[in-house]
């Protein structure tokens, strides 16, 4: 076991855990941030996404190691009292069904609205394809980055 | 019916109740969360029935409503649509309900049971019936309580009236006078009739949805209790396997491990750990030796065994109507085709796993189940115990299709946590998951139609799967709408286990008799959609045995589809497909579009027309046709589950593909206006999805689809 210092959130957090220990399972199983979700392990379905210094990333492929000094960020820390207009535009849309993947689809629609404030459907599609939905909730997905982008 | 999206006053408060109050173990650290709703947090709730709890608000002036949502919750809705129900027979204001998952509790839920399309058409009777009965009781409290008659008192909006004396009192006012009184006769309560609905038909947000959009713990992985453990399991890597021999040393010196064995009948090694993580490393640590058991299955094989079974008479037919052999034996024309599809895994998101505290006088278990009553009754089999020891808590389900519907992940955390006798979260890695499946069972099946006189007189249907029991519907359409008809199954024994997956069997069955009725339409020269009507009529005026279906909703959904999609009328350049199907009660008709992109036949949108009777909640309802319509494409045109020496080539989403952002069209989705009992609609809007695509890229293409997944087989696809 190693000590580390990681922000999380903003906050700075001590954690003791193996070098090898994906961000994932640190944010789940020691801080008791379960937004984050374990979809495959091996960043290809997008359910653990989070900012890594504002960029969109894979917490199931990054070592608490790997963060070193940086700013993460999770789902629970994306907007304070959940006002973010993407989190405004997934109600009005009422996107969720099994709802399991939705806090890593807001997380790279997040990331994706920071650089590219009124995407196209082309940017869309590529910056939401690493995101699997197994429930098909896409055309809600697309219709609501669409509604927070026009806030 | 109103689509714009209602949002509930109470929506931090149900959060909390949802959170706080769902889960059977009472998890110390789901606290409410946030500042402000914990102030309106109201304990002395009077329970009315097992359906309902009422309490005046914090101000006494109003209520709080809490409703128990019976049925698992796996994405379909019914967290909200159940209390909907109830609400609206119970006159209250959705604004002050509360929504809680209720636990497995057979002594006052029946089918408590996520599958089949089946939790609102069963539930719909006894819901109503909840909030009645309750709203009869608190009525005869207000009249007792006035004075009056009850018959001079109304309610509504959480509140009982006496209009002729201008009193009133909020349902949480009267809730303890009521719980006092007898429950009325059955008869005695009085249902609504449908057009005095004023909840029911609107469209009402998700209750979890602000617990999903903040990253709250909903899901079955995100239990925790102080002391508890998290455990893997290692399985043989090939169906056909068992375990010979195996050497823990590696595993045991991975930080974390506290314990590995053998379990699940000495075949599978547990690792125990104080971390997911370790768990997980511990488990590729082991170092396991297999051996053969007997014959280890590959697809091409398999393949070769269905295709060869396809030209065998079965022993005894599923149906057989009239003289089909004459039929055929004197048509002028015969057309014969084969469709073929693959093993599918579920794959739901949120990967297996279950919470088990197994102690020497209970059993504890919690997490995502879509059959707990039966789950209960084998984990009690399975550890010797009496079932009344043995309680199950449901999380929410990050997603199902059919998976959580078999125990086994529920059954290793039960026997897990009983050997390591501790709490413990036993979790599938998505490897796990895909591979230690029970997965759509791969299908082939062999249509033949005998044409005579410009007339279809004959069909002939011979399927074959492994592990998928009877592979046709007898009872289905075009069943009673054809003279001569002869349907035969064929079901071929397997190592590899098989399950229901979303529609199960008519899953690939539709796609390919759809696709197949598109051919005969063809070579009768007729419009694909009147033809099927035609033989709708026949079937509803001069029916030929007996079938489950209403022709006449049949006939109703697809002339709705081919109006909403202006069939027959498109643009140029844009390719329609049509396909209808009925199963889990509900009627649906498609008609895919597609437009060649260069070389690339690309699905651009499709229109889905449904009659599942009354809809209770129209944003809701719409998200699981669309659902069920892109998961339909999605798997028609990619999904493929292969093995070889019995050992499954795809374990995870690098190499099972599933349909993603930017490849699923636009849809489109009308309801028949009804007031019939409701049916489901998890299931219905997947069968018809790949006969309208596989339709609409003949028209595109010129080549007709007889592959799944379609990527195999259509030029451009890939």
């Amino acid at each position: 076991m190693a000590k580390y210092n990681i922000t999380v959130n903003g906050k700075k957090h001590k954690v003791e855990a193996d070098p090898d220990t994906p961000l994932l399972w640190v944010l789940r199983d020691n801080l008791g941030l379960y937004g984050t979700k374990y979809g495959c392990g091996i960043g290809e379905c997008g359910t653990c996404t989070i900012h890594y210094n504002g960029n969109a990333m894979r917490a199931c492929s990054m070592t608490v190691a790997d963060v070193g000094e940086a700013a993460i960020t999770t789902i629970e820390g994306l907007a304070e009292n959940a006002n973010h207009p993407l989190l405004q535009a997934w109600r009005e849309h009422d996107v969720p069904q099994c709802g399991y993947c939705q806090a890593g689809q807001i997380m790279s629609a997040a990331a994706l609205l920071a650089s590219t404030p009124s995407p196209d459907d082309e940017e869309i599609d590529a910056a939401m394809y690493s995101n699997i939905c197994r429930c098909g909730t896409y055309n809600k997905i697309k219709a609501a980055i669409k509604s927070a982008a026009s806030k | 019916m109103t689509t714009e999206l209602q949002h509930s006053r109470r929506q931090f408060l149900k959060i909390t109740a949802t959170v706080g109050g769902g889960m059977m173990l009472g998890f110390s650290w789901l606290k409410p969360y946030g500042d402000t709703e914990g102030a309106e947090v109201v304990t002395d709730f009077i329970e009315l029935n097992g359906y309902l709890k009422i309490a005046p608000d914090a101000t006494g002036k109003g209520s709080i409503i809490t409703i128990l949502s019976p049925n698992p919750e796996v994405g379909q809705n019914v967290k909200t649509s159940m209390p909907m129900i109830v609400a609206e027979e119970l006159c209250a204001n959705w604004k002050d309900v509360v929504v809680e998952q209720a636990p497995l509790n057979t002594a006052v839920f029946k089918r408590q049971v996520a599958g089949g399309s089946q939790s609102i058409r069963q539930t719909w009777a006894t819901l109503r019936n909840a909030g009645a009965t309750a709203k009869h009781l608190l009525v005869e409290a207000a009249a007792q309580e006035w004075g009056v008659a009850a018959a001079e008192c109304t309610a509504a909006d959480s509140f009982v009236k006496h209009a002729s004396s201008g009193r009133s009192a909020s349902f949480g006012s009267l809730a303890a006078a009521a719980a006092k009184l007898t429950p009325p006769a059955p008869e005695a309560v009085k249902l609504k009739d449908p057009s005095e609905f004023t909840l029911i038909g609107t469209s009402q947000g998700n209750v979890d949805m602000e617990a999903i959009l903040t990253g709250k713990p909903v899901f079955g992985l995100d239990q925790k209790v102080p002391g508890m453990l998290y455990s893997t399991a290692l399985r043989p890597p090939a169906f056909g396997q068992k375990l010979k021999s195996f050497d823990d040393k590696a595993a045991r010196a991975v930080k974390g491990v506290v314990d590995v064995f053998k379990f699940g009948s000495d075949n599978k090694i547990a690792v125990v750990a104080t971390s997911t993580w370790a768990a997980m490393k511990g488990k590729k640590a082991l170092q396991a030796v297999w051996e053969d058991d007997g014959t280890l299955e590959s697809t091409a094989s398999q393949y070769e065994a269905m295709r060869q079974k396809l030209d065998v008479a079965a022993e005894q037919p599923k149906r057989n109507d009239g003289d089909v052999k004459t039929a055929f034996a004197t048509a002028d024309k015969v057309i014969e085709r084969v469709y073929e599809a693959p093993y599918l895994p579920h794959n739901p998101m949120e990967p297996g796993n279950f919470f088990a505290n197994v102690t020497t006088d209970k059993v504890e278990l919690s997490g995502p189940a879509q059959a707990p009553e039966r789950f209960r009754g084998e984990v009690a089999k399975l550890l010797g115990r009496d079932e009344s020891t043995v309680t199950i808590g449901l999380t929410r389900m990050g997603g199902g299709f059919g998976r959580r519907l078999r125990g086994d992940f529920v059954l290793e955390a039960a026997e897990i946590s009983s050997i390591a006798k501790a709490p413990v979260q036993h979790v599938f890695t998505r490897e796990d998951d895909m591979t230690a499946g029970i997965y759509r069972p791969a299908c082939m099946y062999k249509f033949r139609a005998a044409i005579k006189g410009g007339q279809l007189v004959g069909y002939h249907l011979t399927g074959a799967g492994l592990n998928a029991g009877n592979v046709v519907r007898e009872n289905f359409f075009p069943a009673g709408a054809i003279e001569n008809c002869l349907m035969e199954s064929h079901d071929m024994p397997s190592k590899v286990t098989t399950g229901p997956w979303r529609a199960p069997i008519t899953n690939f069955l539709a796609s390919a008799e759809q696709s197949f009725f598109d051919e005969i339409a063809e070579a009768l020269g007729k419009d694909p959609v009147q033809f099927r009507i035609e033989l709708f009529e026949r079937a509803k005026t001069n029916p030929v045995g007996k079938f489950e279906y209403d022709a006449e909703r049949s006939i109703g959904v697809m002339k709705l589809a081919v109006e909403k999609s202006n069939w027959g009328k498109a643009p140029a350049g844009i390719h329609q497909g049509f396909s209808a199907y009925f199963c889990h009660n509900s009627y649906v008709a498609e008609v895919a579009e597609v437009k060649m992109e260069g070389r690339k036949p690309v699905v651009k949108r499709v229109v889905c027309a449904v009659d599942c009777g009354i809809v209770i909640n129209p944003v809701a309802a719409i998200n699981q046709c669309e659902g069920g319509v892109i998961d339909g494409i999605g798997h028609a045109m990619y999904g493929d589950f292969t093995l070889e020496k019995g050992k499954p080539q795809q374990d995870n989403f690098d190499k099972f593909r599933l349909i993603r952002m930017g490849e699923q069209p636009a849809v489109e989705v009308h309801f028949v206006k009804s007031n019939t009992d409701p049916t489901g609609l998890g299931e219905p809007t997947l069968p018809p999805a790949g006969g309208a695509v596989a339709n609409a890229f003949y028209k595109a293409t010129g080549e007709r689809v007889y592959v799944q997944p379609m990527v195999k087989g259509v030029k451009g696809l890939g």
